[in-house]
């Protein structure tokens, strides 16, 4: 089965479109990074994917199921999808444990009415404890800094076990050894058939994970290829025909420098 | 209990037993989404119902549930849209539902039972048997739907963007929020009247998200003050012969202010015992070890050192060696996370 299936895709919000023609197929099972300066538009093509951003046009297909105009997936993807927004911290006025924002992660599983039984509670501890947060799981989210709760939302996505993860950034504000943590515990997710797409800077601690990488520049797809061929259009000067724009600024700067060693 | 030898009072105090178990269960949803004003938006709907009420000639309770649970589903129906901002949605459902009451329930005719300042502000011991029975059941519905869904009402309440990502039916659960909001708006009517019902929903949780730790614990404490408040304050109101929703808020809010003070000391504390010990530290500084001369505590999977009274947990971190405070409270929320 294919996982994402994007068909001259036209996504934004209200009636402007930020991402346009794209066309993108991941097999179930693929761990995709996705790459590109910021503003590029690789936030608002993983909306897309979660039905947050507006699809303007074209197809939109997640695990099987169109993506429409529609503001929530179908049923068909309900609790299928784990997501770890851009957003960098955990907001909410009112106090809630680490346990109880990832236990969150459950929910979209159970039935319109199901309660968080045994073995749901016991994902959420091993998806905290995979984040390196196990001593945490009864603290208040607010008294974690911004990187420990960075690492309670990847909790609560990991905690769905979901067929498709989508994280948008969720190396960002972690330190090095959270991140080779994290490189560790998708290693393992995708080992279980997890299709991975990580919009991520940071290449090299993912590098032993991610295989595959879409760069986007300016709402489109410049680079569809392996990972370790993704620095090839870091050429400062090649720039994708038809857009019609000059290179964005600060892309060179950006783009990611991906070693091969492994990424240590 | 003198309070207690009338039947208006027993009623009384029943009603405002049940409004103040239930206004704050609902109310800690709103103020976890920044939505503090829908009660009070959806109290000025209540006032059109009941004005209805009072020109048909039916109970006002009930065309006031109507009125208030139909603009609680048109105001989500007008955030889903995401055209007009629920800011301006609130503000015109506030403004026509008062407008819309006052003018109708100027057109009742003479004699009837118009007594406005008694929706605005409360009028606690006209409640009769019948209201109070509907209030039960109100009550039996809200905090069963709250024990049902309240999970999932604190997932899209946390994170909306989140909820409607994995799927979890975003609009149905805020329409159910929205429903529940309206319920207690018209429960708490009688009590503290359409003008104070958000406070009653507010305040308490205002007061139990400063103390509690979990979401869960938030819940428990709002109804447990929002209970005593208001039983508290209706009772005071008869002594003093005050308004009994005015006396219920000020009380909510003394006691607000009371927390805010508290947790303010505690953490101001916290900060100077931190730099004493610190001064402490600085005075004597030596890696803590065998033969150090501090008495070594077998903590767990470690060793503290009894020093002046507190436990020192050493241990290495990139700067050198760090000493945890054991044997203490963990930090208080508010003064910082520790990265
Ligand atoms: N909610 C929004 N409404 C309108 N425009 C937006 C919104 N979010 C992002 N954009 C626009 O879309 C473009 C791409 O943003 P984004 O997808 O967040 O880029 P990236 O994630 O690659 O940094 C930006 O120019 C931004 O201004
Ligand atoms: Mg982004």
């Amino acid at each position: 089965m294919t996982a994402v299936r994007l068909r001259e895709a036209r996504i934004g919000y209200g009636d402007v479109a930020v991402v346009e023609g794209v066309d993108l197929t991941v097999a179930d099972g693929e761990a995709v990074a996705v790459l590109g300066s910021n503003g590029s538009g690789k936030t608002t093509l993983a909306r897309g994917l979660l039905g947050l951003a507006t699809v303007l046009g074209g197809e939109v297909e997640v695990l099987g199921a169109p993506v429409g105009r529609l503001r929530r997936p179908p049923p068909a993807q309900r609790g299928r999808i784990g997501y770890v927004p851009q957003r960098h911290t955990v907001s909410g006025a009112v106090p809630a444990t680490v346990r109880e924002v990832v236990g969150v992660g459950r929910l979209a599983r159970l039935g319109p009415f199901g309660r968080l039984r045994p073995a749901d509670r016991s994902a959420v501890q091993d998806a905290v404890a995979a984040v390196g947060l196990a001593d945490r799981l009864g603290d208040p989210v607010a008294s974690l800094s911004g990187g420990q709760q960075r690492r309670v939302l990847v909790a609560r996505a990991l905690a769905a076990e979901p067929e498709l993860l989508v994280m948008d950034e969720p190396t960002a504000g972690v330190d090095a050894a959270s991140q080779d943590a994290l490189a560790a515990v998708l290693a393992d997710v995708s080992a279980t058939g997890t299709t991975l797409l990580v919009v991520t800077h940071e290449t090299a601690a993912l590098a032993g994970v991610l295989t595959r990488a879409v760069v986007v520049d300016h709402g489109r797809i410049a680079y569809d290829g392996p990972l370790a061929g993704a620095g090839s259009t870091d050429d400062g000067h090649h720039h994708p025909e038809g857009t019609g724009l000059p290179p964005a600024r600060g892309y060179r700067q950006d783009q990611p420098r991906v070693t091969t060693d492994g990424g240590r | 209990m003198e309070v207690l030898e009338y039947g208006f009072m027993q009623r009384a105090l029943l009603a405002s037993l049940m409004v103040g178990l239930v206004a704050p269960a609902v109310g800690v949803f709103l103020v976890q989404r920044r939505l503090s004003l829908l009660g009070d938006g959806l109290g000025h709907v209540a006032l059109t119902g009941v004005a209805i009420g009072v020109l048909t000639s039916t109970a006002p309770v009930g065309t006031a549930l109507m009125a208030a649970v139909l603009g609680a589903v048109l105001i989500e129906l007008v955030r889903a849209r995401g055209r007009t901002s629920g800011d301006v949605a609130l503000a015109v459902l506030f403004y026509g539902g008062i407008a819309g009451g006052v003018v109708l329930l100027s057109l009742a005719p003479r004699g009837q039972a118009t007594n406005l300042e008694a929706y605005l502000f409360g009028a606690i011991t006209t409640t009769t048997t019948a209201d109070v029975a509907v209030f039960g059941a109100i009550t039996v519905v809200v905090l069963g739907v709250v024990g049902l869904l309240g999970s999932r009402l604190y997932a899209v309440s946390d994170d909306e963007e989140y909820a409607r990502a994995v799927g979890l039916p975003v609009l149905a659960l805020n329409v159910v929020l929205a429903a529940l909001v309206a319920a207690t708006v018209v429960l708490s009517m009688r009590v503290v009247g359409l003008l104070l019902i958000s406070a009653l929903m507010i305040v308490p949780s205002a007061v139990a998200q400063q103390l509690a730790r979990s979401f869960r614990q938030t819940v428990y404490l709002a109804c447990a003050i929002g209970l005593v408040t208001s039983v508290a304050g209706t009772t005071a109101s008869y002594y003093a012969g005050t308004p009994s929703g005015g006396t219920i808020v000020l009380l909510a809010i003394a006691l607000f202010l009371l927390a805010t003070t508290a947790v303010a000391v505690r953490e101001a504390t916290a900060r100077r015992r931190h730099r004493r010990r610190a001064e402490v530290h600085a005075a004597h500084p030596h890696e803590h070890g065998a033969g150090c001369g501090h008495p070594a505590v077998l903590h767990g999977d470690h060793v503290d050192y009894d020093h002046d009274g507190h436990l020192h947990a050493p241990h290495r971190t990139g700067a050198g060696v760090h000493y945890d405070e054991h044997g203490e409270h963990a930090p208080p929320a508010g003064t910082g996370g520790r990265a």
